[in-house]
């Protein structure tokens, strides 16, 4: 259970991205984070996992406060947090099996991890994981071979690796194609189903989402405008959350082609 | 079960991969075997070096300042001239030692010209140079104008080498004539390139300005000569500082020069 | 009139710029001329009109070289290589840390950390390496660890350089997903950083060894071993032929080197 309460964030003086923001994730569920460019999502789950300081509030996991660990706890509590990156974010000059294995860097010492002498367990577990995504075949090929559907699916192997409590999924679909797209958010919610892992996905294609979480949240200058189900998404409701015509070229263009032009912006905003 | 090794990529033969790896360890003993160190030497020498670090840290510049003064401004001299020549020669040598724009025989004399330029150390040639002219900056400027002669020259014939062919086809078709060619065609293309390889020599030169001044050829190097010599680590170190300093200046100078022609 | 004003505006800016431009070269040809100058006070301009003559003289007493004297240069041959593989190496393990210190994204601190690091670098590529070797014979006396330190120091600044550049320049968000995880520290630099400038690491490695046969074959010139010192002994006593064979040996090392590293090069990209 993921419990944040009155999380706010800013950069050094510039202004607050996050205000107050207050919500509980129980175990298992899926929850989706929409929400202009700008308005804070990738903020907001990089506060989770301690990649970004937030600047007040609390942030528990199972009854663990993040918020004010020292860095050698928050390396702990990481662990028990999969992360999946809109750029793959794989090293890519590792074997695939590298990259998957590196998931459980945080369980062993340097000196296993350096000559990677991993467990037994670790190696099995691995390529169990890299089955469950249809990649065994690829295990020794080196990460930059492959291709963008193939690169997500070694991301979402490496965060199971990890034996997460969580996932946080940062624009999964961003530099994928529609049917890819797709296939990829199918993964993701059918482990998640497994293995009962509560998620939060960002994800800026509203249909997408709508069709594969079990929640939403709607982000608006870094404040929750929304917060249900997916089928109570209304236009009026996604009018608040994007403004006015943002939204409806978002649903237009989806509509017609499933391809989102709001992709660059959107790189833009996470990086 | 199923094991797992890590997969190499630069060389994937693990046989392969051990005897390279017993090969440069027999390498490394054998090499650090072939090194002959007096013991009792270097225990003496820790004292001196201690005092080199000491006088790194706490330099003299008035001990020898009239020395180092005359070095630093005859190195700076030496510098300017040399590079200004240099450049000004390595035009002619990178034409000619371009391939796409010059003649055979031409190519083959420049090439030859600068790959001999290239393969001695500035120090040689200083020594040949005042053997042939006398002691002094003149020799230094000498060597500095052939080094820098090569070192453009080198570029600039590449840069040539690679430019745009049809560019240069069309501005021919016209009916330019040769230097009209290189005027239009090909200076546009490299000249942004040169004035930054230019200050990245003028760099080069000052800090060999010091290293030929040992064998004579003028410039700081024999002032630092001298105080290494009579063990004056507290001078030495004062020129070394000096050195550095203005190095850093030109890098930081020629960064801004750079950032203003482009 | 809007249009005209505005070519007017524009031909008004090209002439500042033309001038500030002209001025620049003016500038630079009185600087020449003043230090061409003074920088001649000294010259004996009879030595210079005598050189040709000086020249042909030399020529005819270094040639032919005298070739049998290669059998007494292997030795010395052998240390000049191992004068620059070794003084590679170590420049190379000093330099690795001094990188990972001044790169922006790794310094532990960019207010102290980094500006001794970036000090160290710009100290030892300031200074050449026979005056590293020329500092070092008076301290540990002379021979060829005098010669692979001075070898060593000089690459640290040229190594650590090119490296802590390619280290700001690596793919953050790999280094962020190896964070992510849990990771250590030392695990991120090993999974994340190193992975990707590895092949930039082995391409300076073997360029900088390249440079240092170069300059190791003068070292002995200081007294700081190597072939260098075959050439001085030469030229002290005159032995002119001697002193071309060794100046041939060199040249062919140079080139040798050049060829092995370009190619060692072409094959890790």
């Amino acid at each position: 259970m993921l419990k944040i309460e009155h999380l706010k964030k800013r950069y050094k003086t510039g202004p607050w991205v996050l205000k107050d923001i207050s919500f509980e994730v129980p175990d298992g569920e899926i929850v989706g984070l929409i929400g202009p460019s700008g308005a804070g999502k990738s903020t907001m789950i990089r506060c989770v996992n301690r990649l970004i300081d937030p600047s007040e509030g609390n942030i528990q996991l199972d009854g663990v406060n993040l918020s004010n660990l020292s860095s050698s706890k928050v390396r702990e509590q990481r662990r028990h947090i999969g992360m999946i990156f809109q750029e793959y974010a794989l090293v890519e000059r590792l074997s695939v099996m590298e990259n998957v294995l590196s998931g459980r860097l945080g369980y062993l010492p340097f000196w296993r991890s350096f000559l990677r002498r991993y467990p037994e367990k670790d190696i099995d577990n691995a390529f169990e994981y890299l089955d469950r995504v249809g990649l065994i075949d690829h295990a020794n090929k080196r990460a930059d071979e492959l291709s963008g559907g193939q690169r997500q699916r070694v991301g979402i192997a490496r965060a199971l690796a990890q034996d997460p409590r969580l996932l946080l999924v940062d624009e999964p679909t961003a530099s994928l194609d529609p049917k890819t797209s797709r296939q990829i958010m199918r993964l993701i919610q059918s482990i998640c189903r497994e293995k009962s892992l509560s998620a939060i996905i960002n994800i800026h294609d509203v249909p997408l989402a709508m069709q594969f979480v079990d929640r939403i949240i709607g982000l608006q200058g870094g404040e929750v405008v929304f917060d249900g189900k997916p089928d109570e998404l209304t236009e009026d409701v996604l009018t608040r959350i994007y403004g006015d015509e943002d939204w409806t070229d978002v649903k237009a263009e989806d509509d017609d082609l499933g391809i989102d032009q709001e992709n660059d912006q959107e790189s833009e905003e996470a990086a | 079960m199923r094991t797992w090794e890590r997969p190499h990529y630069l060389v994937p033969d693990k046989r392969w991969r051990i005897a390279l790896w017993i090969a440069f360890f027999l390498y490394l003993i054998v090499g650090i075997g072939s090194i002959e160190v007096n013991w009792l030497r270097v225990y003496e020498g820790l004292e001196r070096g201690g005092r080199f670090v000491e006088g790194f840290l706490n330099p003299n510049f008035t001990r020898r300042a009239a020395d180092i003064y005359s070095g630093i401004y005859e190195s700076l001299t030496m510098t300017v001239t040399s590079t200004v020549v240099g450049i000004l020669l390595s035009i002619p040598f990178g034409m000619g030692a371009a391939r796409n724009i010059s003649p055979k025989p031409i190519y083959l004399f420049c090439r030859s010209f600068i790959a001999v330029s290239r393969s001695m150390q500035e120090v040689i040639v200083a020594i040949f140079l005042v053997a042939l002219f006398g002691f002094g900056a003149f020799a230094g400027f000498l060597t500095l104008t052939y080094a820098t002669i090569g070192f453009l020259g080198k570029l600039l014939a590449e840069e040539i080498e690679e430019i745009d062919k049809k560019q240069l086809e069309a501005i021919a078709s016209t009916g330019a004539s040769w230097l009209q060619r290189m005027h239009i065609a090909i200076w546009p293309q490299v000249m942004p390139r040169m004035i930054g390889l230019s200050f990245y020599r003028f760099d080069i030169n000052f800090r060999e300005s010091a290293v030929i001044g040992i064998v004579g050829a003028g410039g700081i190097g024999a002032t630092l000569n001298t105080s290494i010599d009579r063990y004056e680590y507290d001078s030495a170190g004062a020129v070394l500082i000096l050195i550095i300093l203005i190095v850093l200046a030109c890098e930081y100078l020629s960064g801004w020069i750079r950032k203003w022609v482009s | 009139m809007g249009e005209l004003e505005q070519k007017l505006v524009w031909e008004s800016h090209t002439k500042r710029k033309a001038w500030i431009v002209w001025g620049f070269w003016f500038a630079i040809t009185l600087l020449t001329i003043y230090c061409w100058v003074e920088m001649n006070e000294d010259t004996i301009w009879f030595f210079v009109y005598d050189a040709p003559v000086q020249a042909a003289d030399l020529i005819d007493r270094m040639f032919p070289p005298e070739w049998l004297y290669i059998n007494k240069l292997y030795k010395a041959l052998w240390d000049t290589l191992n004068i620059a593989t070794l003084g590679t190496l170590l420049g190379v393990i000093l330099a690795f840390p001094v990188a990972f210190l001044a790169a922006r994204n790794t310094t532990p601190s960019t207010k102290f950390v980094r500006p001794v690091a970036l000090f160290i670098i710009a100290s030892s590529r300031s200074i050449n390496s026979l005056i590293w070797a020329l500092l070092l014979v008076t301290i540990l006396g002379p021979g060829i660890l005098a010669g692979i330190i001075a070898i060593g120091l000089r690459s640290i600044g040229f190594v650590a350089k090119l490296l802590y550049e390619s280290i700001e320049e690596i793919n953050t968000t790999s280094v962020e997903a190896i964070e992510s995880t849990g990771a250590s520290r030392f695990q991120t630099i090993n999974y994340a950083i190193i992975p990707q400038i590895l092949p930039a690491f082995l391409g300076i490695m073997i360029f900088r060894w390249d440079i240092n046969i170069r300059e190791s074959t003068i070292l002995g010139l200081v007294g700081a071993g190597g072939i260098g010192l075959f050439l001085s002994s030469s030229m002290n006593i005159l032995a002119w032929p001697q002193v071309t064979l060794i100046i041939l040996v060199i040249l062919a090392t140079v080139i040798v080197s050049e060829y092995l590293s370009a190619k060692v090069r072409r094959l890790l990209i």
